[in-house]
């Protein structure tokens, strides 16, 4: 907009803009900032301490900062194993989810079939209705899956929204394509493999990476569904040691809350760094991700 | 006849039904099947005798629970933090995409929307875990609160019921206010410059372009988004509900979702529990029925 002249009442508005805007950022990352360099802090020093942490405490400059929490959190065994449990479950749920959701996207973006009209008013019924909690679990416990592997990655794989979303962007591919296809002979599964997949592949790219951040972040389906410690993704294992100690007491050893004080931050930090080591570069696909589900489905 | 049809049809897309039947067939067993588990709502549920041979109790379950104190605590509690985080984490993100919207230079705004962004990706455990310990009696929003005399002595304000509230609103703000603005950043980024030399011309200022240009062009997204919101208002956001509450302040916290949740899988009471989840989806979906139709008819937009 710089074919406007700017008033100085503009300026006063573009720096009280920006300021607000700073504030809004500043408070956005002071407590992942707080939290990062509480971890590296000392213990001790981290207890007697108020207010912010900016740069890792110590007791000297001899020791800047330390590693015990951290040396704690990795020598935790049941943490490493949520990571694994959680990669199992992003992995395998992910494929099998990403293959449903394309194969369905792909079939109901065909003219032609008789019954495709009633397997979408199937899809569309469960955007609406659900049998709620106890039912599913009582499906889910008849069928045995209790406790097992599987019920982490089986029951939601089929996402209504993510297929719906597919199959608009095939629809939105060019018919010719297909029907030049279609005269050299290839059948469904060809045009599938060959001509809808590699063109819609973004898009598939997109909601992939969309369930993937979800099942990271999830705890809900491993309380409901899990009981054995060893199955646990990493966020149960994360809500142990976060948020279930006594919040109501209100004295006691105080030597040992410091350690765990130390010890919640350095896992905080090891839970989220993941995520932050990828976020920059999947930002874009996630406000993609955006996007495309505004569409009209 | 028909059955003629329907044989030549799928013989002709046999490809098609083969891929079509394995989602068919997963909808059925994890959508359709607990929609028909409902009944136990309806039942006094054995083990024994299973979903769908219990005993038939009518509506008991129903009754017990809306003449129960549980009825008008929940469904308030509920609303309550609904209508909190719409009337207030609705606009937020508008205000602050209209604001990102006025800065001129490139680096500042893509780095106030990377930071704002990010407790986006944060989970709700961890969210939860930052709040037990900044809210903790010696946290630092504790001392904050103590330091301008808004609180008398340092408390775990997570036990104070008064306080479960604004944190949860507050909490959601700052997760979702940056995330929530791109639909609307990207609207703001596809309004026609012209517009704006158009009004220019005609002498309006910036407030009046901000009026006449900018709000409309951004108008029909925001009824979207607030239609959407509202079909999805009794789903309290209860799984950081459940990480946050305590017994002291369940008279605030406790919502349908958490209470369905105790009732049923830790008293183990499903059949009383499902009554009550039946209850909930039930409103659920009158709720987006209504705002989706409304939706098709005020946008000529619907989500379905």
């Amino acid at each position: 907009m710089n074919f406007q002249i700017k008033t100085p009442s503009r300026y006063v508005f573009e720096v009280i803009n920006a300021l607000l805007l700073l504030a809004f950022g500043i408070i956005c990352l002071l407590p992942v900032w707080h939290v990062i360099m509480s971890s590296f802090s000392d213990p001790t020093c981290l207890a007697k301490h108020s207010g912010v942490v900016l740069w890792p405490l110590s007791d000297g400059p001899e020791h800047p900062i330390t590693y015990y929490g951290y040396k704690s959190v990795f020598g935790n065994n049941s943490l490493l194993m949520g990571y694994a449990n959680t990669i199992f479950y992003c992995a395998v749920g992910g494929c099998i989810s990403t293959i449903l959701c394309t194969m369905g996207g792909f079939v109901l973006s065909r003219r032609g079939m008789m019954l495709k009209k009633y397997v979408m008013l199937m899809l569309t019924i469960t955007m609406f209705f659900n049998g709620g909690l106890i039912p599913t679990y009582l499906v889910i416990k008849e069928l045995h899956m209790l406790d097992t592997r599987w019920v982490m990655v089986i029951p939601g794989a089929v996402n209504v929204m993510s297929l719906v979303i597919i199959r608009t962007a095939i629809q939105g591919l060019p018919d010719s394509l297909e029907e030049s296809a279609r005269l050299d002979g290839a059948g469904n599964l060809v045009i599938l493999f060959r001509i809808v997949i590699p063109l819609a592949k973004a898009t598939v790219a997109v909601l992939a990476l969309q369930y993937v951040l979800f099942k990271w972040n999830s705890y809900y389906d491993a309380l409901i569904y899990l009981r054995d410690r060893d199955l646990y993704p990493l966020q149960m294992i994360l809500r142990e040691i976060l948020t279930q100690q006594d919040q109501t007491s209100v004295d006691y050893d105080a030597e040992l809350a410091m350690y765990e004080d130390l010890i919640e931050y350095c896992t905080i930090v090891v839970a989220i760094l993941p995520i932050f080591c990828f976020y920059p570069f999947i930002l874009k696909y996630f406000t993609k991700g955006m996007m495309v589900g505004s569409l009209k489905g | 006849m028909r059955w003629i049809e329907l044989k030549r049809d799928i013989r002709m897309n046999k490809g098609l039904y083969v891929l079509i039947l394995p989602i068919v067939l997963f909808l059925f067993i994890f959508n359709y099947l607990p929609m028909g588990g409902i009944v136990l709502a309806f039942e006094r549920f054995t083990p024994k005798n299973g979903v769908f041979f219990s005993e038939w109790v009518g509506l008991k379950h129903f009754i017990s629970f809306f003449t129960s104190v549980y009825f008008v605590r929940v469904l308030k509690n509920t609303l309550i933090l609904s209508m909190l985080s719409l009337i207030i984490g609705f606009p937020m993100p508008i205000i602050f995409a209209l604001m990102l919207n006025e800065v001129e230079q490139d680096w500042f705004r893509k780095c106030i929307q990377v930071v704002s962004y990010m407790p986006n990706f944060i989970s709700t455990v961890v969210i939860c875990g930052i709040i037990i310990d900044f809210v903790a009696t010696k946290g630092l929003i504790t001392q904050l609160l103590v330091k301008i005399g808004v609180l008398d002595e340092a408390k775990n304000l997570l036990t104070i019921s008064p306080y479960f509230r604004p944190i949860m609103v507050l909490s959601d703000l700052w997760q979702g206010t940056g995330f929530g603005s791109i639909l609307y950043l990207a609207t703001l980024s596809g309004i026609n410059q012209e517009l704006y030399e158009a009004a220019t011309i005609d002498g309006a200022n910036r407030w009046k372009q901000a009026w006449h240009v900018t709000l409309p062009g951004i108008a029909p997204t925001i009824t979207i988004m607030l239609i959407m919101r509202i079909g999805s208002l009794l789903a309290a956001n209860s799984d950081k509900i459940l990480l946050l509450y305590t017994p002291l302040t369940y008279e605030v916290a406790d919502v349908i979702g958490t209470f369905v949740y105790r009732k049923g899988l830790i008293e183990q009471d499903y059949g009383y529990s499902a009554a009550v989840g039946l209850f909930n989806s039930v409103i659920g979906m009158i709720l987006l029925v209504v705002s989706n139709g409304v939706s098709r008819k005020i946008g000529d937009t619907s989500l379905f």
